[in-house]
């Protein structure tokens, strides 16, 4: 017969450790949604996209400085 | 050691479950001060998107509940003390004080900063300011030390629709404002009523509340005279754009029905009030319960009738 002797002091520390997890889980997703949605409030993707990491003049509307 | 060596009801601080840690973050308070925020975003003349919206609801609802985790770290001592708060997480030894601050400040901090980043840094120092008020002001400075401990410490928990207001507009106006000094008005007569009958709680913690200081007579002035004043804020609040003929009829009847209950408090004396279990005092305190939701729930409708018959 295995040995398994389950106390309540372990139901807690899983119900916190998936409480936790949870929690992280939902800070992802809002600082992901958050950035979705300002980036679509720019109304053109595309602009942000011109200044990711180096500058894409490319991607910069004209009226911008980009050669676009 | 084995775990057939624990006892079945270990306590061990630091070994919370997530209800205990729930707990710390009054949820019943952080109701009210979602409510009221959702109202002042709702109300508040601009669209913001949903999801953004959320977000900042949620921000000030982190934000009130990590107050009220500093609130307990602060307040275990009286809190272990009175009967309605000695089974909180901290006082009976579920959670640690000092794990207590660290949620406290940690989630002060994570929702600050969040809202700054979703809303507006204005809205996210209004957060700042109203836990610092809450915990500083409030628990650690005035509570002990005066009884007008709730009048001014209630601004605290007035600004939430404030902030969902300058989260959603950026800016500050008047309706948000009247919106802050109904809360507060609203704040003394609702815990002095309640004060009235849990009197003893507050004596054992030795809490200067207006009841143990001035006595039962110089509270009882006090929750008339702050039910008079609320009636020219609720009704100024219905003279702003956020209001209309709903909110209006609603204001005046439950200023009527709060006056009401208020002088049945004022007009008798603490034998006849023990001599009903105080009926009259619980049912002040109800009502200022539904005073403050239905005044709040009355701008809800206005804004939502404003969207439909806007569209």
């Amino acid at each position: 017969m295995a040995i398994k002797v389950e106390h309540e002091l372990h139901g807690r520390r899983w119900g916190r450790n998936l409480g936790v997890g949870l929690l992280l889980g939902a800070v992802v997703a809002i600082v992901f949604g958050l950035t979705v949605v300002k980036i679509l409030a720019l109304g053109d993707a595309g602009r942000f996209q011109g200044y990711d990491h180096v500058v894409q003049p490319l991607a910069v509307p004209a009226g911008e400085g980009g050669g676009a | 050691m084995s775990d057939a060596s624990l006892s079945p009801s270990l306590s061990v601080p630091g070994e919370a479950g997530m209800g205990d840690y729930w707990e710390l973050l009054k949820p019943r308070v952080m109701s009210l001060v979602v409510f009221t925020a959702l109202v002042g975003l709702v109300a508040a003349p601009v669209g913001v998107h949903p999801f953004v919206a959320f977000v900042s609801i949620l921000c000030i609802a982190v934000g009130g509940g990590a107050s009220g985790a500093l609130n307990m770290w602060w307040d275990a001592d009286i809190d272990s003390v009175m009967n309605r708060t000695k089974g909180r997480p901290v006082p009976s030894g579920r959670v640690a004080p000092e794990e207590a601050k660290a949620i406290g400040l940690a989630l002060s901090g994570f929702s600050v900063m969040l809202l700054g980043l979703a809303a507006n840094w204005l809205a996210a120092g209004l957060l700042a300011f109203t836990i610092f008020f809450y915990v500083v002001v409030y628990t650690v400075w005035l509570k002990r030390r005066t009884p007008q401990n709730i009048v001014i410490g209630g601004l605290a928990g007035a600004l939430p629709p404030l902030v969902g207001w300058v989260a959603a507009t950026g800016q500050f106006a008047w309706a948000p404002v009247l919106m802050v000094l109904l809360v507060f008005m609203w704040t003394p007569p609702h815990f002095w009523a309640l004060a009235l009958f849990v009197r003893g709680d507050y004596g054992l913690a030795r809490v200067p509340m207006l009841t143990e200081t001035h006595g039962d007579r110089v509270t009882r002035n006090h929750i008339l005279a702050y039910a008079v004043l609320l009636v020219p804020v609720s009704l100024a609040l219905g003279l702003t754009p956020v209001a209309g003929p709903v909110y209006l009829a609603a204001s005046v009847v439950l200023n009527l029905l709060f006056l009401g209950a208020c002088w049945q408090v004022w007009r008798r004396d603490r034998a006849a009030a023990e001599a009903d279990r105080f009926a009259a005092e619980k049912r002040a305190f109800k009502l200022s319960l539904l005073y403050l939701f239905l005044h709040f729930g009355a701008l809800l409708a206005e804004a939502g009738l404003g969207t439909i018959l806007g569209a």
